[in-house]
């Protein structure tokens, strides 16, 4: 990206460089009211982590119950509790969250020239929003849990559950419109919000996936809100909305729950997939190849994903013609993700690739996002679902989406952009081991897991036959490596914010306007707005001058 | 005001965008792009409500329509007529900010908030008459000459489901109003920046057009024949 | 002890497996592609100094069609190969002998045509087709025997349908697989499958003296006040039901239905939701007074009776 102009204060010397938005104001009061997208940003980075802890724990928990046949650490109902805490805290208040309101927030403005987002206060706002519904959740967890699997399945979780589904969904709706909010700011700001010069073809492809997530969210999230509100009044009430007993259809739950929550699972990995289109770039030093197609898949991603929800459903008891056409839609939804894996392994070709830990992250992402959405293949065919169907086929096909997947990207970029973010340089060894770390006991934890499910282990399951330990040990063993890689990168970029050496500008030598900031980047972004003049990743970029 | 929709006023009386904006024009447009967004998000949310009832219609035609004929269509005709002129009377909310008439938005806020008032006043008459008659959903619930209460009590559950939702909506959009009544009467919308008198404006009539799909698909199931 | 694949006992079985090692070889070919190309193209075009960077290339549409065409025209692949196994999965053959379950949280309650049941236990003949009529009494349960490759979700107030034919004598696996609850994962049982001389001795042995009195569906016909109007001897005027189900009925609106299975469960508890041309809608629904078992006997009572 050429620049339009740049400021002879930013190519002064560090005394004179201004004030990033870590520093100016300080004190709680001046974090819990800031208005700032940056801090908003280092605000969701603490929540999201804090839940994604909870999550993990619960995990490792799992896990070590089902080393044994038996199940022999926890009863039959505090394992369910946990696995349906488990779904819960980490879908909706980690893996939907994690890339839009961190990286998002942060990013947006800056990629698109502006000083902040359309609506700042909009943006704090979903952030209280988002731990309000935390609270309630984390409150239901705290009395006892919901123990209906984060599927809410009718009527268990309307008539015969005995836990606090009430408080749970209710704290689901709450953070839904969090996800909202955030998402019609992101929607506004792309549209109006765009610097002189930067045409929708000259956007990121991280603002295309960010955008095409966004429509989903706004088009999708409603949708589970209101379902989620007719379970609790049908709990509250004693109505009978899916309530066979009382004239209700239970399938008809199913349908309205798949239909936000099959496009949930692409509001995770699309923004996921920008990070790597972003990473894949800069550490290739090239544009990312077929820019046109990936931008096109991101928004194919989005509509289509619509289409597909009853995939969810072949052995429901729906129509056979139904499920015919929820198998040809889904098995049309995998193109787009072929297309931009196909691009992303292109644009290495000629490329001037280093192999440095965002690389890892989005080179791992790739292989893995591969390997589990050609599973995702497999369930479409309906012959084949209806056998691996609820069993852990599926529980390993959507955890090597969503942290083979997701949460790869989302690392990936938190250590693209974590100079950009704090200021600081992190050790490169500790990040590149824990990388290593975390794609090993990942592989072990999930891949035993397809050899299970097609053995026949079924999901939820608390206890199991005894044939089925070796492998489950396995996965255990898996677990356990998986949770200390993540625990390590905690670490050291904790402490380098503290410790570590102080970033410039540019330290990866990357095209992006968020690059032509100083590291921290000041309340207002740039110094002087930027102006756009031609297609995005464009190398050589100008040398790095601001400090 | 909040939100990051603010603008200030320089010492010559000229309102400025906010500090996140170039123009004020940019600021209109982002704002109204904004609440147009949050009720794509609005139609999805009833949306859901809505295919449910149209599911549960099809499987039980006749008995929803007897159900339907227990609902009072005088009122539900009044109710109507109510809100369409309390959206004629934001309307000239709307109209009297772009002109900068300050007595004009606040009267017309004002008459918007009373027919809004009186919309809720007489869904208030009527939930009470249901629930005399029994028709509230639940272990109380009856309905004569019905074999089957099931279908019936479905349909009262997405009654009021689906019109409590709507009172929800109407009681919000009511609060919106009353808080720009002071803003408008100090001035604060003028000709150059009233995006929060277009944007409830918007809201106001999104939650008018709700109703009007509402009323037939309640009020008015197989009544023309019979 | 540990198993790496399942053992294949249905006729089914060996399809489902043939399609999923063609999708894991297409899996595994993919995967091993473009790993294998990240790694080459990492490797081959590593930066070699600190200022180097890569060389743009043009767009290149013919390869990005290609590359579109070529998956979607393995996965359309998939997808009718895996629609004409779900057909042969949910079209049971005729003849096929029909065996009554009810799921309940947290156990399968079976009951055989001559009237035998069991609990947690499906005795089929090898060899023969057997069909599944499902219900649950609760919550949404699934009847999934991995060893066949069949899985079915068991709905309350809905009859579902599932059927199979073993191969292989033995004792396999059978898992409830939708979460219904606390005991969810101990809802578990075995399908033993027998010679079909052994199991028409099975069949006629064991314990329908256990039946609780008053259980069986010729009974139940009696105790509920079925035969007052249903038998041709009365003075109310009430449908024949010999040699009802399977036929087609004329309804008082007009319309016409097939007498299966799930009309004859609605006619039970929601008589009004049908009327039979002809005949005024006095019957009494049974909604409420009858439990699903009882339901599933009154409809095997129906069906098997030559003069219920």
């Amino acid at each position: 990206m050429t620049e339009g102009e740049r400021t002879t204060a930013a190519a002064a010397a560090p005394a004179l460089r201004p004030e990033s938005y870590l520093e100016g104001d300080h004190g709680l009061r001046s974090w819990l009211l800031t208005t700032d997208h940056k801090r908003v940003a280092i605000l969701y980075l603490i929540s999201v982590t804090f839940f994604f802890a909870i999550g993990g724990l619960m995990a490792v928990l799992l896990r070590l119950d089902l080393a044994t046949p038996e199940g022999d650490l926890f009863q039959d109902d505090t394992y369910n509790r946990l696995f349906t805490m488990h779904g819960i805290v980490m879908i909706f208040f980690f893996l939907i969250p994690s890339v839009p309101a961190v990286l998002g927030n942060f990013l947006v403005p800056l990629m698109v020239g502006a000083r902040d987002l359309a609506f700042p206060k909009l943006n704090l706002a979903s952030w209280y929003l988002f731990n309000a519904g935390g609270a309630f959740t984390l409150w239901s967890l705290l009395r006892g849990g919901v123990d209906t699997g984060w599927t809410f399945y009718t009527p268990l979780s309307t008539v015969y559950s005995n836990t606090w589904v009430l408080a749970t969904g209710f704290g689901i709706f709450v953070t839904g419109f969090s996800s909202i909010l955030t998402a019609l700011n992101f929607i506004v700001t792309i549209h109006r919000m765009r610097a002189p010069g930067l045409g929708w073809f000259r956007l990121p492809l991280f603002l295309w996936s960010t955008y095409a997530t966004s429509l989903i969210i706004v088009l999708g999230t409603p949708v589970l809100a209101v379902t989620l509100l007719l379970v609790v009044a049908e709990r509250a009430f004693g109505i009978g909305i899916f309530n066979p007993a009382l004239g209700g259809d239970p399938v008809l739950f199913q349908h309205l729950f798949w239909f936000y929550s099959h496009p949930a699972v692409y509001i995770m990995i699309l923004p996921s997939m920008g990070v790597v289109s972003e990473i894949v770039s800069a550490f290739s030093r090239k544009p990312v190849f077929g820019y046109r197609f990936v931008a096109g898949a991101s928004v194919a991603i989005a509509v289509l994903g619509f289409l597909v929800w009853g995939h969810h459903m072949f052995v429901s008891g729906q129509s056979v013609y139904a499920s015919l056409i929820f198998s040809l839609l889904s098995m049309l939804v995998a193109i787009p993700s072929a297309v931009k894996v196909f691009n992303w392994t292109a644009t290495l070709h000629r490329g001037a690739i280093l192999w440095e830990t965002p690389m890892f992250y989005a080179l791992g992402f790739i292989g893995l996002f591969t390997l589990g959405g050609l599973t995702g293949i497999m369930l479409a065919s309906i012959g084949l679902d209806v056998h691996v169907h609820d069993t852990y086929f599926i529980v390993a096909h959507f955890h090597y989406i969503m942290v083979g997947g997701a949460i790869m990207g989302y690392l990936g970029g938190l250590h693209y952009w974590w100079p950009k973010l704090s200021g600081r340089l992190y050790n490169r060894f500790w990040s590149r081991l824990s990388a290593g770390i975390i794609f090993i006991g990942f592989n072990l934890t999930f891949f035993p897991q397809f050899v299970l499910g097609y053995l026949g282990m079924p999901r939820r399951y608390h206890a199991y036959p005894p044939e089925f330990q070796v492998l489950n040990v396995l996965s255990s063993a898996g677990a356990s490596i998986l949770g200390v890689g993540y625990v390590i990168p905690m670490v050291y970029l904790l402490w380098s914010m503290r410790y570590g050496p102080r970033a410039g500008a540019n330290p990866w030598g990357a095209a992006g306007l968020e690059w032509r900031t100083v590291s921290p980047p000041p309340t207002d972004n740039f110094t002087t707005m930027p102006v756009v003049e031609g297609p995005p990743y464009r190398y050589p970029v100008p040398s790095e001058t601001p400090t | 005001m909040s939100a990051g929709v603010e603008t200030a006023t320089t010492p010559a009386g000229a309102a400025t965008p906010a500090h996140q904006f170039d123009s004020l024009d940019q600021q209109r447009e982002a704002a109204a792009l904004g609440m147009w967004v949050f009720l794509v998000t609005e139609v999805l949310f009833f949306g859901g409500l809505f295919t449910a009832y149209v599911v549960y219609r099809w499987s039980w035609a006749a008995d929803f329509a007897r159900a339907s004929r227990r609902l009072d269509v005088t009122l539900g005709t009044v109710n109507t007529a109510v809100l369409i002129a309390s959206s004629l009377t934001m309307a000239l909310a709307v109209r009297a900010a772009q002109l900068g008439r300050r007595r004009g938005v606040v009267g017309f806020l004002l008459g918007t908030m009373g027919l809004g008032s009186v919309f809720l006043g007489i869904k208030l008459l009527e939930y009470s008459h249901k629930a005399h008659e029994h028709l509230f959903p639940g272990p109380g619930f009856r309905f004569e000459g019905a074999a089957d209460l099931r279908p019936a009590e479905l349909f009262f559950s997405l009654y009021f489901a689906m019109t409590g939702l709507h009172a929800l909506h109407m009681i919000v959009g009511i609060g919106v109003l009353g808080a720009l009544l002071w803003p408008a009467a100090r001035g604060r919308f003028t000709a150059a920046s009233h995006n929060w008198v277009e944007g409830a404006g918007l809201y106001w009539h999104f939650v008018d057009l709700v109703w009007i799909f509402l009323f037939p698909l309640l009020y008015l199931v197989g009544r023309h024949g019979s | 002890m540990w198993e790496l694949f399942p053992e294949a006992a249905s006729t089914l079985a060996g399809k489902v497996d043939r399609l999923f090692f063609f999708s894991v070889g297409v899996t595994v070919f993919f995967s091993g592609l473009i790993a294998g190309l990240i790694l080459y193209l990492g490797v081959r075009y590593r930066r070699r100094s600190v200022d180097q960077i890569g060389e743009p290339e043009r767009a290149a549409t013919a390869l990005e069609i290609v590359w579109c065409v070529v998956p979607l025209a393995i996965s359309l692949f998939l997808f009718a190969w895996g629609a004409q196994l779900f057909f042969e999965q949910s079209r049971p053959p005729a003849g096929a002998t029909t065996i009554y379950v009810t799921g309940r949280r947290w156990m399968w309650q079976v009951q055989h045509g001559s009237g035998r049941r069991e609990i947690n236990e499906l005795h089929v003949p090898r060899d023969r087709p057997v069909r599944l009529l499902m219900t649950s009494e609760d919550v949404i349960h699934s009847f999934f025997v991995p060893a066949f490759r069949i899985k079915q979700d068991v709905l309350p107030d809905r009859f579902s349908v599932l059927w199979f034919q073993a191969t292989g004598s033995g004792s396999w696996h059978l898992f409830c697989a939708e979460y219904c609850g606390a005991e969810h994962s101990r809802m578990t049982g075995r399908v033993v499958v027998l010679e079909p001389q052994e199991y028409e001795r099975w069949l006629e042995a064991g314990d329908r003296a256990a039946l609780p009195a008053g259980a069986s569906g010729e009974h139940l016909f009696e105790a509920l006040g079925c035969a007052g109007c249903h038998r041709g001897d009365t003075l109310a005027k009430a449908p024949i039901l010999a040699g009802l189900f399977g036929s087609t009925v004329k309804l008082a609106d007009g319309g016409e239905v097939v007498a299966d299975e799930g009309y004859l469960r609605e006619s039970i508890l929601f008589p009004s939701a049908k009327v039979v041309a002809g005949y005024q809608p006095l019957m009494p629904g049974f909604r409420g007074r009858i439990t699903e078992e009882q339901l599933l006997e009154l409809v095997r009572h129906l069906k098997t009776a030559k003069n219920p």
